[in-house]
């Protein structure tokens, strides 16, 4: 099965305050349809890596490739249409913007993606929330929604380009168990239903035991996959 | 590939969202160009209106014969007396001098002349106006006056009678409105004037003219080239001034120079004539520019404040943009259009203010004895000063917009999402 998502000798360095290796030879890859988790204590380096296989970050050694396309070298320009196109990002804050409505924060991506008409958007955004049990919040203000729910939200957007891995750090960190059961079933059902590929930190060690692998971190290392 | 549709979506929910500041922001741009529009126009109204009054009066080149002492005595052409060093002391000139040489002649060439719109003759007399025992010093200008009214403004200086009363009457006068106060005198009444030999002639009042001026009107009045020419006992080519409008202004200093070589009389160009005038005209304008600039300046200050607040608590905003596939190019068009609607919208709305103000100080009434013709502001309503209003609008929000979206383009998304 080939790669969706590799990294070769990845090394990253802190300059400030003082010279710290944070990544030290991070190699691994993610399967197409994959479902990893990475975990590891705290400042082991999890975010770090997370934001360079994002592509957001770019100041490193060693390569990354998507698709087996390497992104390493490339311009910030270029890199704003890959992760536009190709890899969805949910984050630990469910960060959305607060003055837009829920269904508008989803289509964002797509209208800047500019691949589909704007009826075609607004469709395919209400059948992910639709997906996510979240349909009928579409024309609610982002400000004015819970937590759980800003969640599901940002994991539709994060999905509404169909991309070919989404990303996680730490998405169900700021939630209850119901609602980290909640995130995790969607994840799987993703997975399975559409064959997605996710890559998701976790500190939930029940949430990582039942994804397909655990990438273990240690001082900014891997040290089992 | 930029998508506008979206970044303008953007753009417009930030400044819908933050209406207060958006309002404000936009009332500096409004309030600097409003009152460039009303100060420019109002300015260059009144620029205009001193510029009609003296300058309409004021020939393009007046040519006239200056009183002076020859430069070649008879001395300098005897030959005994030449390469010697020759002193005559008390040098007089001429009297004759002052009529203007081949004066008819001269008429004829110009009025052939291609940039020559017209040209008119005319005889200023010294005389002495006369009523019951009142003695008055001043002049009297003989001129053709239908060519005068198509010429000059003095139409709008009749300020009683009319042009034509006077050319149908060998005897009228157009007396200055100074000189009939004095006089206790009005339209039908008749004026003796006195010669400076101390013949004296009676003249009826056909209308009263008044330039504005008071030095011209106490002292002056006018009446047909014939009848001065009648009362100086001089012939018909005797004319002592000659006033030349031209088509194009420009001209008049090279023209004024070859006419004084040509001609051997003394020529004066409209720009010598008033040079202190434009002096005033160009402070005037000064002032004018350096208190808008200033306006705009302060409310370029305030958009380049606004937006850099408004960047600081989009922090988060921009950085879901960035992880979302947004470029820093297309956050930076997100922040530069917000300027730029903020400078459109202020801008037109400014001039709209400046249009409206214009308008009031335009209908407000300004009733002056100075200036017969005017009754209320002058205002001048160039579509030019709205151009400029409109893009100094626009290039003062685009430089103040330009340094905070630059550096919203710069933000790190990884730094702000870190919480750092
Ligand atoms: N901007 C920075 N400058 C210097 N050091 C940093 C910076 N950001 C993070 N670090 C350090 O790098 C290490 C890794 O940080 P990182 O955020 O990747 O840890 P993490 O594994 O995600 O931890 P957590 O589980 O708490 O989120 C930490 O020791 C942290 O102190
Ligand atoms: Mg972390």
């Amino acid at each position: 099965m080939s790669l969706v998502l590799e990294a070769k000798n990845i090394n990253k360095h802190f300059h400030q305050p003082k010279d710290f290796h944070v990544l030290k030879n991070i190699s691994f890859g993610v399967k197409e349809g994959e479902f990893a988790s990475i975990m590891g204590k705290s400042g082991s380096g999890k975010s770090t890596l997370l934001y360079i296989l994002s592509t957001m970050d770019t100041d490193y050694d060693g390569e990354l490739y998507l698709n087996n396309e390497l992104v390493t070298g490339k311009s910030h320009q270029q890199l704003s249409r890959i992760r536009n196109e190709s890899i969805g990002f949910v984050f630990q804050f469910h960060y959305l913007l607060s003055e837009f409505s829920v269904v508008e924060n989803v289509m964002l991506p797509a209208k800047k993606l500019g691949k589909k008409s704007i009826a075609e958007i607004e469709h395919d955004a209400h059948q992910k929330l639709a997906m996510l049990h979240i349909e009928h919040l579409a024309h609610q203000k982002a400000s004015r929604i819970s937590g759980g729910e800003k969640q599901r939200v940002a994991i539709a957007r994060a999905l509404i380009n169909d991309p070919a891995i989404l990303m996680g750090d730490e998405p169900t960190g700021n939630l209850d168990s119901h609602n980290s059961e909640n995130v995790f079933t969607i994840f799987k059902r993703l997975k399975e239903e559409q064959g997605l590929s996710l890559l998701v930190v976790t500190h939930d060690e029940d949430f990582a035991k039942r994804t397909d692998r655990i990438i273990e971190m240690e001082d900014g290392a891997i040290v089992k996959h | 590939m930029i998508n506008w549709k979206v970044i303008l979506g953007i753009a417009k929910t930030h400044l819908l969202s933050k209406m207060k500041s958006t309002v404000t922001a936009t009332l500096g741009v409004t309030f600097g160009i409003g009152a460039y529009i009303t100060l420019v126009s109002f300015m260059t109204g009144l620029n205009a209106m001193l510029d009609d009054l003296v300058l309409n009066q004021t020939p393009h080149i007046h040519l006239y014969n200056e009183i002076r002492p020859s430069e070649n005595q008879p001395i300098d052409l005897f030959d005994e007396f030449k390469g010697t060093f020759n002193v005559v002391n008390s040098i007089k000139p001429k009297q004759s001098q002052k009529k203007i040489h081949n004066a008819l002649p001269i008429l004829d060439y110009l009025k052939n002349h291609t940039n020559v719109k017209g040209a008119t003759p005319q005889l200023r007399a010294q005389i002495f106006y006369l009523s019951g025992n009142i003695e008055l010093g001043g002049n009297l200008v003989g001129v053709d006056i239908m060519e005068e009214v198509r010429l000059s403004n003095i139409q709008d200086n009749i300020v009683e009678g009319s042009p034509e009363a006077l050319k149908n009457n060998d005897n009228g006068i157009l007396l200055g409105a100074g000189l009939a106060k004095k006089m206790s005198l009005k339209v039908g009444d008749r004026v003796q004037v006195s010669t400076v030999e101390g013949n004296i002639f009676p003249l009826k009042i056909v209308g009263i003219y008044q330039s504005g001026i008071a030095e011209i009107d106490n002292v002056q009045s006018f009446t047909n080239l014939k009848t001065v020419q009648r009362i100086l006992g001089e012939a018909e080519n005797y004319v002592t001034d000659i006033n030349i409008k031209l088509f194009k202004i420009d001209g008049a200093e090279a023209m004024a120079r070859r006419l004084e070589k040509q001609f051997e009389t003394k020529a004066v160009d409209i720009n010598e004539a008033n040079a202190q005038f434009e002096t005033g005209s160009n402070i005037r304008n000064m002032i004018t520019y350096a208190v808008s600039i200033t306006l705009l300046i302060v409310a370029g200050f305030g958009i380049y404040n606004i937006l850099n607040m408004l960047i600081y608590e989009k922090m988060k905003d921009i950085a879901i943009l960035k992880a979302t596939g947004f470029s820093g190019k297309d956050v930076q068009l997100v922040f530069m259009s917000q300027a730029m609607i903020i400078g459109f919208v202020g801008g037109i709305l400014g001039l709209l203010i400046g249009f409206i103000l214009s308008n009031v100080i335009d209908q407000t009434p300004f009733e002056t004895e100075a200036l017969p013709t005017i009754t209320t502001f002058p205002v001048n309503y160039n579509v030019a000063y709205y151009i400029i209003g409109i893009t100094f609008a626009l290039v003062s929000t685009f430089v103040a917009g330009y340094l905070p979206s630059n550096r919203a383009k710069k933000i790190d998304p990884v730094k702000i999402i870190r919480g750092t």
